[in-house]
């Protein structure tokens, strides 16, 4: 699916070289709705940080005199069955749903893009065998290997975690195999080899730093769905564990009181939201910035209206 | 792309043609090429699933038939559904035992209730199908309207906002949608039960009232993803020499997007219909747990609670099979349909 146009990207890199052009971050700022993404995105990870030094109540501090509270300058989100605050459980289950998007996406980042690197550089025998495997797990439906995996090893935050990074393995792995099968036969990459540079400098200096934009991307999106999984997961009693609030958990507990505390599932649904919006927004944005033929046009309105 | 060898999809074609021309490139020899390279690429990704589902319970730290008793339980029960699940033999033994039984339709019994997986299986597809398929239904509804406008309206206001109404429809979590629309539907308005499953053959008018709101839950986000696939193959379409060439002659607008771009358009639509109904089939685990709806995903989240790993299994492989035979029929249908993959 993939095709290369290999010369023209690297003369427009090279044209660009020779004036300032706008930064990434720059360029993927003018657009309004990948700033109002980067906005949200910074706010959750404020929330991540800081949330249980902003919260107002303790996360897990009950009273029953005040439960089932709708809305209100005392409990902006209003409170659960047990008079938990949700504003307060809301904000502090931020960090868990960014560790656990962070470190799956990180351990599917690292296996993947090596597997896809390896895969698409050797070819061959390597590259069969390795994208077969990387076949066979893109055919489980992703929750459903994740709830199995999660059945095996125990439900829990590692488990979780472990779960989710391992369905997202395969897409990285073939977003990095189908870029380094691109810039595999660049020229820069044909001579160095020629010089007799060892293979894995190549790939850690050359193969790399050129794939990088679509993985880049890739990861954006795959923390947009992280974020979905994790909470899926939590939903089903199998990923974080209470008393530790979670936006899925929330959402499980709301279910009993839907006619009752339309709040209880409103506000933690609108967390989750928010958050894989922010996520979506931010990878389609960095798609066309990080897209060579996309951003020689960006940059020059970018240039112009300066 | 050029120098065609067949015929491209003539706008003159009757529907007569049309059928002896897929009926003809049904027997091109590229066709069966395509065919027997996706048979054998598929057989081989399936014996590594069947693998896989295997392999999940070796992962079972301790012992999964001890795990799965719990912890009152007599020697006797012990040994029978060792011996039953075959755990007491070697692992390659084991393993080619698996894949036999596999094949063959037999995925070895439930470790709680002790019927065959199989039929627990089967029982539980309807249900999941017809949500799938509704699902997909609803979503194609949503996704061809707006699809297409946002690609006639391509860089406008219109454009725009369809977009980022997509974006926030692949962001929502699905189940949070499901127990929104019973907020609203069920306990609110009172019109439509908040769960339960009618089997169609009982009652055709329940089994729709029951399958209304997962199916629009589920077809909302589906239709979100499917329209960024329709806006994208119409604008394909639409950059196309032919749609120039009729748009040059003169053709009304209405004409032009009829005949030359909506037809050419449904191939890669196809496609992605194909892979969203295979997803469906997995993906709608959560959904199913909130409508309480007795579907595979339903069973599964049991089947984890009580560690019932012959179930998990069974479900975990047949939702990949299924997805690998869709995947190829879609590739064999893509290969039929459009004479241009004949060259590669």
């Amino acid at each position: 699916m993939t095709t290369s146009l290999p010369t023209a990207d690297t003369s427009t890199e090279m044209v660009e070289d020779d004036a300032p052009r706008p930064g990434t971050l720059r360029l993927l700022l003018r657009n309004p709705v990948s700033l109002a993404g980067a906005v949200v995105l910074l706010l959750v990870v404020l929330a991540a940080v800081l949330g249980p030094t902003l919260a107002p109540y303790g996360a897990n501090d009950t009273d029953v005199t005040r439960a089932l509270q709708g809305p209100s300058g005392a409990h902006w989100f209003g409170t659960d069955d047990l008079g938990r605050d949700q504003f307060s459980r809301v904000l502090v289950a931020a960090r868990v749903s960014m560790e656990v998007a962070l470190v799956s996406v990180g351990i599917s980042l690292v296996v993947g893009v090596g597997v896809g690197l390896v895969s698409g550089y050797l070819g061959g025998v390597t590259d069969g065998v390795l994208m077969r495997v990387v076949d066979v797990l893109f055919a489980f439906p992703v929750l459903l290997l994740a709830l199995a995996i999660v059945a095996v090893l125990g439900p829990g935050l590692s488990s979780a975690t472990i779960a989710i990074g391992v369905v997202y393995t395969p897409i990285f792995a073939r977003v990095a195999r189908a870029s380094t099968l691109s810039v595999r036969n660049e020229p820069y990459v044909q001579a160095s080899r020629t010089m007799g540079t060892g293979n894995a400098y190549v790939v850690w200096h050359h193969v790399l730093p050129n794939i990088s934009g679509p993985v880049i991307v890739q990861t954006s999106l795959s923390l947009a769905f992280a974020i979905l999984s994790e909470a899926a997961l939590s939903f089903l009693g199998l990923g974080v564990q209470p008393p530790r609030p979670s936006w899925g958990r929330m959402l499980f507990d709301a279910q009993d009181f839907v006619g009752v505390a339309w709040w209880m599932s409103v506000f933690p649904g609108l967390a989750i939201l928010l958050t894989t919006l922010a996520f979506n927004l931010v990878g389609d944005g960095l798609g066309q910035v990080l897209d060579p033929k996309r951003r020689t046009a960006l940059a020059a309105q970018a240039g112009g209206r300066r | 792309m050029s120098s065609t060898s067949g015929p491209l999809t003539g706008s003159t074609a009757t529907a007569v043609d049309e059928r002896s021309r897929l009926q003809r490139l049904a027997r091109h020899p590229v066709t069966h090429f395509v065919l027997v390279r996706g048979v054998l690429h598929t057989a081989v990704v399936l014996l590594g699933v069947m693998v896989v589902t295997f392999g999940l319970i070796l992962l079972v730290p301790g012992d999964p038939v001890r795990i799965a008793l719990g912890t009152r339980y007599s020697p006797e029960t012990y040994d029978a559904l060792r011996a039953a699940s075959g755990l007491d033999r070697p692992l390659a033994v084991q393993l080619g035992s698996y894949i036999g039984h596999a094949v063959t339709g037999d995925l070895g019994v439930s470790f709680r209730s002790g019927e065959p997986v199989t039929a627990l299986l089967l029982q539980r597809l309807p249900a999941t199908a017809s949500l799938a398929f509704a699902g997909v239904v609803v979503g194609l509804l949503l996704a061809i309207p707006a699809g297409v406008y946002s690609a006639l309206r391509e860089g406008r206001v219109a454009d725009a906002v369809i977009r980022v109404t997509s974006q926030v429809g692949v962001s929502v979590p699905d189940f949070w949608m499901g127990i929104l629309l019973i907020t609203l539907f069920s306990s609110t308005l009172g019109w439509l039960p908040s769960s339960g499953y009618t089997p169609f053959s009982e009652d055709p008018a329940g089994w729709l009232r029951n399958l209304a709101l997962p199916a629009v839950t589920v077809g909302l986000v589906a239709g979100s993803i499917m329209t960024r696939y329709v806006r994208s193959a119409v604008l394909e379409v639409l950059g196309s020499g032919w749609v120039r060439t009729a748009r040059s002659k003169g053709l009304p607008q209405q004409q032009v997007l009829r005949r030359h771009v909506l037809r050419n358009a449904v191939v890669p639509v196809v496609t992605i219909v194909g892979i969203q109904m295979a997803t469906l089939l997995g993906g709608v685990v959560v959904v199913e747990v909130v409508f309480a709806w007795p579907g595979l995903g339903r069973l599964t989240y049991e089947a984890v609670a009580a560690r019932d790993y012959p179930v998990i299994q069974g479900a975990v492989l047949l939702m990949g099979a299924l997805f690998l035979l869709i995947n190829l029929l879609v590739d064999v249908l893509y290969a039929v349909v459009d004479p241009r993959i004949r060259q590669r």
